[in-house]
C-alpha cells in the first residue's frame, strides 16, 4: 500500500473550471472521505487520480511515483495499481460474481476458486455467491463485489465513487460497516468520495473538503466538526446554531446570553456557532437572567429529537435532546448553553441553511 | 447513466473518437444519403422550368390525390384497429389475451405484397380505392397495435385506479388519463405506416391501385431512365422527408416518465361481461382477414399448383441465392453501423447526432427511388458495377441502415464507458477491453441488428427488381414474376418459404414490442 499525494492539481472542461489548485496528501493505510456538495468537483478529482482523465496541470503521485503531471506522458489507467469502485458498483454485466472479482488477477489466478473465495470472505459475503450473475444480487451486496474486483489485484490505492448513495439507509449502514471491515483487513489506502456529511464523519481517518474546486480543510473528523475552518465548512458537516454577537475578553454576547468562545477572534461583532446538542433545556423560573424561548416544533427521531425553539427577540434555533423527557410544543423553556462557542468574523458571507440530518 | 461517463477531454485515448471511426461513419452517412442527393442533383440540373413542367401536370396531382387519400384512410383504419385491439389485449378481461397479442403481431410476417396476391388472387375485384384499403390496413396495423400495446403496458395503473377514486367512468378514464400518455406511441405508429406505405410498391402493383411509386416504376419500365421517374420520386421523396420531419418532432417529446419508483403494480383488467362475446369476434374477424385469408390462400394455391407447377430445385437454388445475399447484406450494414451507432452514444454531441440523422433521412427514401438512383448512378459514373451484386448490397444498406444501427446504438448504451475505465483500471490493454469487455456486451446488439437486416432483405422487392443482376432470382422476385404472369400456382411455394422466414422476426417483434420496425 502506498499513499497518495496530490499537488496543485487543476482541470477544466472547456472554459469550466472544476478543480482549481487542489493539494491532497493521503498517508499510506488510511481512509480519506473527499467531501463536498454535488459540482464541487470530488468526482473529477477522483478521475485524475485513477487516470481516466489528465489533469491540465498539477501532479499526482501514488508512492514515490508520479503518474501524472510529471515531465513524462502520464501513465495510463490500466499500469497505476489504482483500484476504483464506481457508484453503482459497475460490476459487467456479462460475467458472473466470480468472473468479476477475478477480473484483474493474471489469467492462472482467476482459475484459482481459493482466491475468489478469500477475497469473498474479505468484503464479508458468502462464497455461494461466487457463480451468481450481477443482476440476481441485492445492491450492497454488487458494492461489495465491486470492492473486492478492486482489491484483488492487490493496488496501491482503492478510490470508492459514492459507493453507498444508491443504497437505502439500512443497507447502506450495514454495506459501510463491510467496506469498513474489509478496507481495514486488506491495508489499503483508500480515498472515499461523499457528499453525506456522516459518512464521512464515521468512516474516515481523515476528512478533505471541497468547494468549488478547491481544497477547504483536511484535518481528522472530530477535528472538522469541532473547529471548521469557516461558517460554510460548519453547517455543511453538522447541523448548526449561527448567531450574532459581540466578543469581548473571551465571551461573546449573543441572543442566548453570555457564552464563552473559541477562536481566534478577540472583540467586536462576530458571528458565533453553536451546535444543537449544546443547547440544553429545562423548566423556566429556577435562576434570574436566564434565556426563556418557546417550543415550536418537536421532531422526534427515537434515539433523540429535535426541538425548534423561538429566542424573545424572534431568533429561531435548534437544539438537540436525547430523547427521554421532551418538552411540549407551545412550551416556554429556559436554554442554557454547555460548552463554548466558536466565533467567526461578522462578514463572512452568507451562509447556507441549517443542514437538516437524515 | 452512470457517473463515469461523463465525455471526458482524454477519450481519443480510449477506443471514443477516434479519425478513423469518425471518418467510417461519415463514409456510411454519404452512402446513405446517396439516392437523395441524386434526386436533389437531378432536380438542380433540370432548372427550375423543367422540374415545373414535369411535376405540375394532371397526372401527378392524381397520383397526388390517389397517394393521400390511401395514406390517410390507412392511418385513420390502422389507428382504430391497433387502438380498439391494444387496449383488448392490454386492458380488458378478454380471454386468451396472450394468443390474441401473438395473433395480432403475426400479420408481419406476410409481406404487403403477398397478402395482397393472396386476396386478388381470390377476389379479382379488389383492385379499387376500397380494395387497397382494405388490404395494406391489414398489412399495416400491428405497426400501430405493437406499440400501442407496448405503451399501454408501460402505463402505470395507479394513476387509472386515481382517476376512478376522483370518480371517473372507465371511458372517461380512458379519454383523459390513458390516451394522453398514448398520445405519442399512437401518433409514432400512424407515421410509421404512412411512411412504409409511401414506399409500398409490390402490394398496390399487384391491386393495379396507381400511386407514385407504381407510376415511377412504369415510367422507368417505359422510358428507362426518363426525367418524368425522377421527378415523380423527388415528390414521393419530399412527401416521405415532410412525414420523418415530423417524426423526429415527436421523438423530441417523447413520452411521458413514470415519476414513481419501483415495480407498477399489474393493471386490473376491464370487465367485458356482456361486451365479451362481441369484442371476441371483432379480434377474430381482424385475425381472420389479417392471417387466415393470406395463409388460407397460399394454402389453397400451393395445393392448386402442387401437381403442375411446383419446381423444387428453382425454389431451392432461389431459397439458397435468397439467403446468401441477405446473410452478406446483414453482415455488411451491421458492420456499417457500427461507427455511427458508436458515435451515437460514446462521443455524443453535433457531429454525431448529424451522422446519425443523415443516415435515418436518407434510409427513408423508398426502396423504389433507391432502385432507381442506384440504377442511373452506376450506369453512368460506374458502368463496370451496373447490375452486380455489390450495388445490390449498397441497395440493402440504404434501405435497412437504420435498423442495424438502432439495435448497435442501445447496445453501446447498455455498455457505457464506465466498464471501460474499471477494466482498464484493473490493469487490461486496450485490446484485452475490447475482447474482454466491450464485443462481449455488444454481441446481442449486434446479433439482433444483423437479424433484423437479414430478414427485411429476405422479403425485399422493390430495390430488387430494379438492381439485382440479370439471373439472380431471390425468392420476392421468383414470386413476383411469376404472380405477375398471373401464374398465383407457381408464386405460392416462394411466398410460403417468404412467410416461414419471416416468422422469427415477428416473434421477436412480439416479445420486444418497444422496438419498431423502424428507428
Amino acid at each position: 500500500m502506498s499513499s497518495l499525494t496530490v499537488t496543485a492539481l487543476t482541470k477544466a472542461f472547456g472554459a469550466t473550471p472544476v478543480l482549481r489548485g487542489v493539494d491532497l496528501h493521503v498517508p499510506a493505510g488510511t481512509l480519506t472521505a473527499l467531501l463536498g456538495p454535488s459540482g464541487c468537483g470530488k468526482t473529477t478529482l477522483l478521475r485524475l487520480v485513477a487516470g481516466f482523465d489528465d489533469p491540465d496541470s498539477g501532479t499526482v503521485a501514488v508512492g514515490d511515483r508520479v503518474v501524472a503531471g510529471g515531465p513524462a506522458r502520464g501513465v495510463p489507467a490500466r499500469r497505476r495499481g489504482v483500484g476504483f469502485v464506481p457508484q453503482e458498483g459497475g460490476l459487467f454485466p456479462h460475467l458472473t460474481v466470480a468472473g468479476n472479482i477475478g477480473f484483474g488477477l493474471p489469467r492462472q489466478e482467476r482459475r484459482d476458486g481459493g482466491r475468489i473465495r478469500a477475497l469473498l470472505e474479505l468484503v464479508g459475503l458468502d462464497v455461494a455467491l461466487a457463480t451468481r450473475s450481477p443482476h440476481q444480487l441485492s445492491g450492497g451486496q454488487q458494492q461489495r463485489v465491486a470492492l473486492a474486483r478492486a482489491l484483488a489485484p492487490a493496488p496501491s490505492l482503492v478510490l470508492l465513487d459514492e459507493p453507498f448513495s444508491s443504497l437505502d439507509a439500512a443497507l447502506r449502514e450495514e454495506t459501510r460497516a463491510a467496506v469498513s471491515t474489509a478496507l481495514q483487513a486488506a491495508g489499503a489506502t483508500a480515498v472515499l468520495v461523499t457528499h453525506d456529511q456522516a459518512e464521512a464523519l464515521s468512516m474516515a481517518d481523515q476528512v478533505a473538503v471541497l468547494r468549488d474546486g478547491q481544497l477547504v480543510q483536511l484535518t481528522d473528523p472530530q477535528t472538522l466538526y469541532r473547529s471548521p475552518q469557516d461558517l460554510d465548512v460548519a453547517t455543511f458537516v453538522g447541523e448548526a446554531v449561527v448567531l450574532q454577537a459581540d466578543l469581548s475578553e473571551g465571551t461573546a454576547r449573543c441572543a442566548l446570553g453570555t457564552v464563552p468562545v473559541d477562536g481566534p477572534l478577540v472583540g467586536g461583532p462576530a458571528r458565533v456557532l453553536l451546535r444543537p446538542e449544546q443547547l440544553r433545556l429545562s423548566a423556566p423560573g429556577a435562576a434570574p437572567g436566564e434565556i426563556l424561548a418557546r417550543v415550536g416544533a418537536v421532531d422526534f427521531y427515537g434515539h433523540d429529537a429535535r426541538i425548534a425553539l423561538t429566542l424573545p427577540d424572534g431568533t429561531a434555533v435548534t437544539s438537540r435532546l436525547d430523547g427521554a423527557e421532551l418538552p411540549a410544543v407551545g412550551a416556554r423553556v429556559a436554554v442554557t448553553v454547555r460548552g463554548s462557542a466558536l466565533a467567526f468574523p461578522a462578514s463572512a458571507g452568507t451562509v447556507r441553511p441549517t443542514s437538516v440530518p437524515a | 447513466m452512470v457517473r463515469g461517463s461523463r465525455p471526458s477531454a482524454s477519450t481519443g485515448r480510449r477506443l471514443g473518437r477516434s479519425p478513423v471511426t469518425v471518418a467510417l461513419a461519415v463514409a456510411v452517412a454519404a452512402l446513405a444519403l446517396l439516392p437523395l442527393g441524386y434526386i436533389t442533383w437531378y432536380s438542380v440540373d433540370l432548372g427550375w422550368d423543367g422540374v415545373r413542367e414535369l411535376v405540375l401536370r394532371p397526372r401527378v396531382g392524381e397520383l397526388l390525390w390517389n397517394t393521400v387519400r390511401l395514406v390517410a384512410g390507412t392511418v385513420v383504419c390502422c389507428a382504430v384497429l391497433g387502438l380498439g385491439a391494444a387496449w383488448l389485449v392490454e386492458r380488458s378481461s378478454i380471454p386468451g389475451r396472450r394468443i390474441w397479442h401473438v395473433l395480432l403481431v403475426a400479420p408481419l410476417a406476410v409481406p404487403a405484397f403477398v397478402n395482397s396476391y393472396a386476396w386478388i388472387s381470390l377476389l379479382p375485384g379488389l383492385d379499387t380505392y376500397a380494395g387497397a384499403l382494405l388490404v395494406v390496413t391489414l398489412s399495416y396495423f400491428p405497426f400501430v397495435y405493437l406499440p400501442l400495446a407496448a405503451s399501454f403496458r408501460g402505463l402505470d395503473p395507479a394513476l387509472e385506479d386515481t382517476a376512478r377514486g376522483l370518480g371517473l367512468s372507465t371511458w372517461a378514464v380512458f379519454l383523459r388519463v390513458q390516451l394522453p400518455q398514448l398520445r405519442v406511441a399512437l401518433l409514432g405508429g400512424s407515421l410509421l405506416v404512412a411512411l412504409h406505405l409511401l414506399a409500398e410498391f409490390g402490394a398496390l402493383q399487384m391491386l393495379r391501385y396507381p400511386t407514385f411509386t407504381t407510376a415511377i416504376y412504369d415510367q422507368y419500365r417505359a422510358t428507362f431512365n426518363g426525367p418524368g421517374a425522377t421527378m415523380l420520386a423527388g415528390v414521393l421523396v419530399l412527401l416521405c422527408l415532410l412525414l420523418l420531419l415530423a417524426e423526429i418532432r415527436l421523438r423530441g417529446q417523447r413520452g411521458y416518465a413514470r415519476a414513481a419508483r419501483g415495480a407498477p403494480r399489474p393493471p386490473r383488467p376491464v370487465d367485458l361481461r356482456r361486451l365479451t362475446l362481441p369484442a371476441l369476434g371483432g379480434l377474430a374477424v381482424l385475425v381472420g382477414l389479417s392471417l387466415a385469408v393470406p395463409l388460407g390462400s397460399l394454402g389453397y394455391w400451393v395445393a392448386r399448383g402442387a401437381g403442375t407447377a411446383l419446381d423444387g430445385s428453382a425454389l431451392l437454388t432461389t431459397t439458397g441465392t435468397t439467403l446468401g445475399l441477405a446473410a452478406v447484406a446483414a453482415v455488411l450494414t451491421t458492420a456499417m453501423a457500427l461507427p455511427t451507432g458508436w458515435l451515437a452514444v460514446r462521443a455524443r454531441g453535433r457531429t454525431s447526432t448529424l451522422l446519425e440523422r443523415s443516415t435515418y433521412v436518407g434510409s427513408s427514401v423508398p426502396g423504389i427511388v433507391v432502385g432507381l438512383a442506384l440504377v442511373t448512378l452506376s450506369i453512368r459514373v460506374t458502368p463496370w458495377l451496373y447490375q452486380t451484386v455489390p450495388v445490390l448490397l449498397a441497395a440493402y444498406a440504404i434501405l435497412f441502415l437504420p435498423r442495424a444501427i438502432v439495435t448497435v446504438r442501445s447496445a453501446v448504451e447498455q455498455s457505457p464507458a464506465l466498464y471501460d475505465d474499471v477494466a482498464a483500471s484493473l490493469g487490461a490493454s486496450a485490446p484485452d477491453r475490447l475482447r474482454r469487455v466491450t464485443l462481449p456486451l455488444l454481441a446481442p446488439g449486434i446479433g439482433a441488428g444483423a437479424a433484423l437486416v437479414f430478414l427485411a432483405v429476405v422479403t425485399e422487392l422493390t430495390a430488387t427488381l430494379l438492381l439485382a443482376p440479370t439471373g439472380t432470382t431471390t425468392l420476392a422476385t421468383a414470386f413476383w414474376s411469376a404472380s405477375s404472369a398471373l401464374d398465383y400456382g407457381a408464386a405460392a411455394p416462394y411466398a410460403v418459404v417468404m412467410v416461414l422466414l419471416s416468422a422469427p422476426a415477428t416473434v421477436l417483434l412480439s416479445r420486444d414490442a418497444r422496438r419498431g420496425l423502424t428507428p
